[in-house]
């Protein structure tokens, strides 16, 4: 089945096999590998991305139900030259380890903060309670919270 | 085979499609069909969504769209439910799944059930052919992941008696904080009838401790001793077993401290 989606700005069109998550597609038919395969059963949020304004996980979406729909990967959030601030602040805070769960990490973080500029550390702990980070890189990345959040101010 | 899907623009189409297709699976939130197809490796071959259906996402006092999402919910109207929506997996499942794929998925563990257990809420199902029915709960989940849903149908939402106690406390137990299925779940309401105490993953439905609610609803001061006793009655009255994420004692034990600690909270 062919559908067609907004991705990162640009009207797509793809085919899809059967009940294939939007995560496969995303990476296999898209050729948008930034979104990461883990867990897949939407535990983990390493493949997080923005479905309709929703950090949702794209594990979970079926991809021909996202048909007609408008999705935001990490790739759409910043470019090599030109990063989102949050971007900028994991590299400043050391936020990244392994760097899996990371761009799950970046969307997340990036949705909190175009919905709420001056998240609290709750609000922040909670934004990030569905992203598991192995390494246990936590603090370093609530660290690049407090320095995006304080450039914002 | 490929798989047939339908996008359901509205409730006539879904139910025409259900009527059509009695065995395709509904897919709403996708937090738990998706997780099927991806580690099950199942592979549904016919799948009605209900993403787009606007009229299962009403949500008013009385009456709650069966395609309301927790992150709906976790705003209200219902405090009891509201907690229990904040405790639902991780903000990425909240803004995706649905009360209706937790009623309709009817595991032990759903963290909505207590609520709607205390409430003595019904569910409501439609069909194209028989139109609606409204089933108490009692009726209509009857074991694990088993309820008495027929394959036409489909849930419409969860409808809520008009003189629920404004005193409602969950909490559940599980091994961290987010992203975590309960090992035991409680949900008190208190009104002027008295007590109200549901518990989740302790049987094979949501279940009442009605012995324990007539034990405290008969006491006119709840002491210290009244909620030992109230505590050892919930203990012995649940019917949990040992599995791979508790074991029945623990759950036993656990059952008691929660609906104690609950009483106590909602009685403040």
């Amino acid at each position: 089945m062919n559908i067609r989606i907004k991705v990162n700005g640009e009207e797509r069109s793809v085919d899809v096999a059967g009940a294939d998550s939007l995560l496969t597609v995303l990476r296999n038919g898209l050729d948008l590998p930034g979104t990461k395969d883990a867990c897949e059963q939407g535990e983990c949020g390493s493949c997080t991305v923005i479905f309709d304004d929703e950090a949702i996980c794209s594990c979970l979406v079926m991809a021909v139900d996202a048909d007609g729909s408008e999705v935001t990967t990490v790739e759409g959030l910043g470019s090599e030259d030109d990063l989102h601030p949050f971007q900028e602040a994991m590299l400043a805070e050391g936020g990244v380890q392994c760097g899996f769960c990371t761009p799950g990490v970046v969307v997340a973080g990036s949705h909190l903060l175009a919905e709420n500029p001056a998240p609290s550390e709750i609000e922040i702990r909670e934004a990030l309670s569905g992203n598991i980070c192995r390494c246990t890189g936590y603090g370093a990345i609530l660290r690049a919270f407090e320095t995006v959040t304080r450039e914002d101010a | 085979m490929a798989m047939e899907f339908v996008a359901a623009r509205d409730l006539d189409d879904a139910l025409a499609a259900k009527a059509q297709q009695p065995d395709a699976e509904l897919l709403a939130g996708g937090t738990d069909l998706m997780v099927e197809v991806n580690l099950a490796h199942h592979r549904p071959s016919q799948v009605i969504s209900l993403r787009r259906v606007a009229e299962l996402r009403e949500v008013t006092r009385s009456r709650i769209g069966s395609g309301a999402r927790w992150s709906r919910l976790e705003q209200g109207p219902h405090r009891g439910l509201a907690q229990a929506a904040r405790t639902v997996g991780s903000p990425q499942i909240r803004a995706a799944g649905t009360i209706g794929g937790n009623v309709g998925t009817a595991s032990p563990a759903g963290d909505g059930l207590p609520w709607i257990a205390a409430a003595d809420a019904s569910i409501e199902i439609r069909s194209a052919e028989r139109g609606t029915r409204v089933v108490p709960w009692r009726e209509f989940f009857t074991g694990v992941k088993r309820t008495s849903i027929q394959p036409d149908e489909i849930i419409t939402a969860v409808v809520v008696p008009d003189d629920l106690p404004e005193h409602q406390e969950f909490a559940k137990v599980g091994v961290r904080n987010a992203m975590v299925i309960s090992t035991v779940s409680c949900l008190v309401m208190r009104g002027h009838d008295g007590f109200r105490v549901a518990l989740g993953s302790v049987a094979p439905t949501p279940i009442r401790a009605t012995r324990a609610e007539q034990m405290i609803n008969a006491e006119s001061t709840i002491s210290e001793t009244v909620l030992d006793e109230f505590a050892r009655i919930v203990s012995q009255e649940v019917k949990p077993i040992t599995d791979h994420r508790s074991t029945e004692g623990y759950r036993r034990h656990a059952a008691g401290v929660l609906a104690r600690r609950l009483v106590e909270r909602s009685a403040r």
